[in-house]
């Protein structure tokens, strides 16, 4: 490689270079910064993602490799890079007070968010085995450290630890798939894998389908799906709010890449293998994740079996995924509803962080009685949360929860289909719930008013209802524009 | 099934765990166990433990240990650059150099956190 071909391929990936050193700047600007003006770092994170949104979004069109094939720009990994910056985005501006109200002002956060939206960004471009587990760590280590960032409070620790224990176990089983692929196949770079197994060298298809299996467990951990969500509510409930909205979107939306590129342009050769697989991981989710929400007083926890329930429904779509005429349209599906999700899950916490109050009170759905009478425009923006997270119209979360029936029923699995749509039936119960405290009980809820938090709520609550319209020509476009990679 | 490749592997794996095992069994039936004090320290010959081995250790080893790793690691991509730095011409001068200043972000912003003061 020379240094024009390396610099070359630097700008190929420059929303990425750029956000790594940004972080640098910014872990040195935190070092001159006093203890009490902390947050000045929160409008540099931001300023620094959106210019990196700018720079993706110069990018769409290109098609390139870049470092001898271990990253890839194409329109998978910009619509990815839009989303996770824009999910960083998100992050601070949830963050900026909560965290000044908590005392929990530190400037690590805003670093390792960066520092975590590079990794994810990493991984939307991974067109390589190994940069699919570089990335994993670069996003999963700061997101440990984040669920500890209330330290001492012992729930808040505890969640760090049981994070990183997790996850370090989780990131196991992807190594080992890698390296069982690797063994069969004599490489680890995406192309070179499918390229292996079409012209029929591959050593053991045995040993190369355990190896996918075992991907699949190791990123199942990763978006919490049923039989590795066990650390879910724990994590969720004890982490800071702002870190837990952060990390509810950022670490699925990052998870679903990895399994995207990893399923679909890797080992659509072991699909009938794989497919019973997530066929039964996909309702066991759906069931287990609706039906335990049920039983959550904590609100924190009711959206953590609420994500677990939602990654059961991105998962269900990819049941289609070996099938020529359907993968496209299942990732198609599968990243309009990440983004519908991602709209609506950040919403709900917007709320839920202008409900909370210090030492974890304020988060019991009885701390939501009276909100409709006290404060309307919040509770009307819940109520569109609920409503999309259950999958009504005319919100977002219906119109993406029809694209994936659509294609689960197309790909033939109409039993999968029918366990999502009775388990949607099931969340209404507790989603509703909700509504329900909101405007048919007493009481005197306080909100915190934040000028940030009041307009993420608007704004995604606006969004989930005004995009419905233009929903159908959204999905083509990008179909259209994510797809050209595929 | 397994390719044959895998086979020495296998028999290493069954000779290793068999012999650890037959040796464990031979010196629990046939050895003579006449226990004292001395013999049942953690380290027999060794320096005598004081204290339980549960007690708290200072934050501070960790810290040096973390900035550790940093150095090592530093080493690991220096060495092999050495060795070829004159192959490698200013492309590799220029991608180690990239590499050094990120990792010396990280060391200053651990030395002005004060991760290397011991008190």
């Amino acid at each position: 490689m020379s240094i024009q071909e390396f610099l070359r391929d630097l700008t190929y990936l420059l929303p990425f270079t750029y956000l790594v050193s940004w972080a640098a700047v910014l872990l040195i600007v935190d070092l001159f910064l006093p203890d009490d003006r902390k947050g000045l770092l929160a409008p540099l994170a931001a300023l620094g993602m959106a210019v990196g949104i700018g720079l993706s979004i110069l990018q769409v069109g290109q098609q390139q490799a870049a470092f001898n094939g271990l990253a890839m720009v194409d329109g998978f990994s910009i619509f990815m890079n839009v989303l996770f910056l824009g999910i960083g985005l998100v992050g601070v501006a949830l963050a900026y007070d909560y965290l000044k109200r908590m005392g929990l002002e530190r400037g690590e956060y805003y670093i390792l968010l960066v520092f975590s939206i590079t990794g994810m960004m990493l991984m939307g471009s991974a067109n390589d085995l190994i940069m699919v587990f570089l990335a994993l760590e670069l996003l999963s280590i700061p997101l440990y450290v984040l669920s500890g960032l209330a330290r001492p409070q012992q729930a808040s620790e505890e969640a760090g630890i049981k994070y990183f224990l997790m996850g370090a176990f989780a990131s196991g089983f992807v190594v080992f798939g890698i390296a069982l692929i690797f063994g069969m196949t004599g490489t680890t770079s995406i192309p070179g894998i499918v390229s292996t197994v079409s012209s029929g060298t591959l050593l053991n298809p045995l040993i190369f389908t355990v190896g996918g299996g075992l991907m699949l467990v190791g990123l199942g951990f990763k978006v919490a799906v049923v039989p590795f969500h066990m650390w879910t509510p724990d994590v969720y409930e004890g982490a800071p709010s702002a870190v837990t909205a952060f990390m509810s979107n950022g670490a699925k939306a990052a998870g679903f890449a990895a399994l995207i590129r990893v399923l679909v342009v890797a080992l659509p050769s072991i699909a009938t293998d794989l497919t019973p697989v997530i066929w039964i991981i996909a309702a066991l989710t759906m069931i287990l994740g609706n039906v335990v929400a049920i039983a959550q007083r904590n609100i924190k926890r009711l959206l953590a079996y609420s994500s677990i329930a939602h990654a059961g429904y991105i998962l269900m779509v990819l049941v289609a995924y070996g099938s020529a005429g359907l993968a496209a349209q299942a990732v198609a599906a599968a990243l309009f509803y990440l983004v519908a999700y991602t709209l609506t899950n950040f919403g709900a916490w917007a709320v839920v962080i202008a409900l909370e109050k210090k030492e974890g009170r304020g988060l019991m759905l009885e701390d939501y009685s009276g909100l409709g009478n006290r404060h309307m425009g919040l509770a009307v923006a819940m109520t569109i949360f609920m409503l999309s997270f259950t999958g009504v119209p005319p919100t977002l979360g219906f119109v993406g929860k029809f694209y994936l029936f659509n294609v689960v029923i197309e790909g033939g699995y109409i039993w999968l289909a029918l366990i999502g749509v009775l388990t949607s039936l099931v969340s209404a119960y507790y989603y509703l719930r909700v509504v329900v405290y909101m405007f048919m009980r007493d009481g005197e809820p306080e909100v915190r008013r934040d000028v940030w938090v009041n307009l993420t709520a608007g704004v995604t609550a606006a969004g989930l209802v005004a995009l419905t319209i233009f929903a159908a020509p959204l999905f083509d476009w990008a179909t259209r524009a994510v797809l050209a990679g595929f | 099934m397994i390719p044959n490749e895998y086979l020495p592997i296998a028999v290493l794996f069954i000779l290793a765990t068999g012999l650890a095992a037959l040796v464990i069994i031979l010196g629990h039936a046939f050895g003579p166990r006449r226990p004292t004090a001395r013999k049942l320290m953690p380290y027999e010959s060794g320096m005598t433990p004081i204290g339980p081995g549960t007690r708290r250790i200072r934050v501070a080893f960790y810290m040096i240990a973390v900035d550790f790793i940093l150095f090592d690691i530093e080493v690991v991509f220096f060495l092999p650059w050495a060795v070829y730095a004159r192959e490698l011409s200013y492309y590799g001068l220029l991608v180690i150099g990239i590499f050094t200043v990120l990792l010396l972000v990280g060391f200053i912003y651990a030395w002005k956190k004060g991760a290397l003061e011991w008190e």
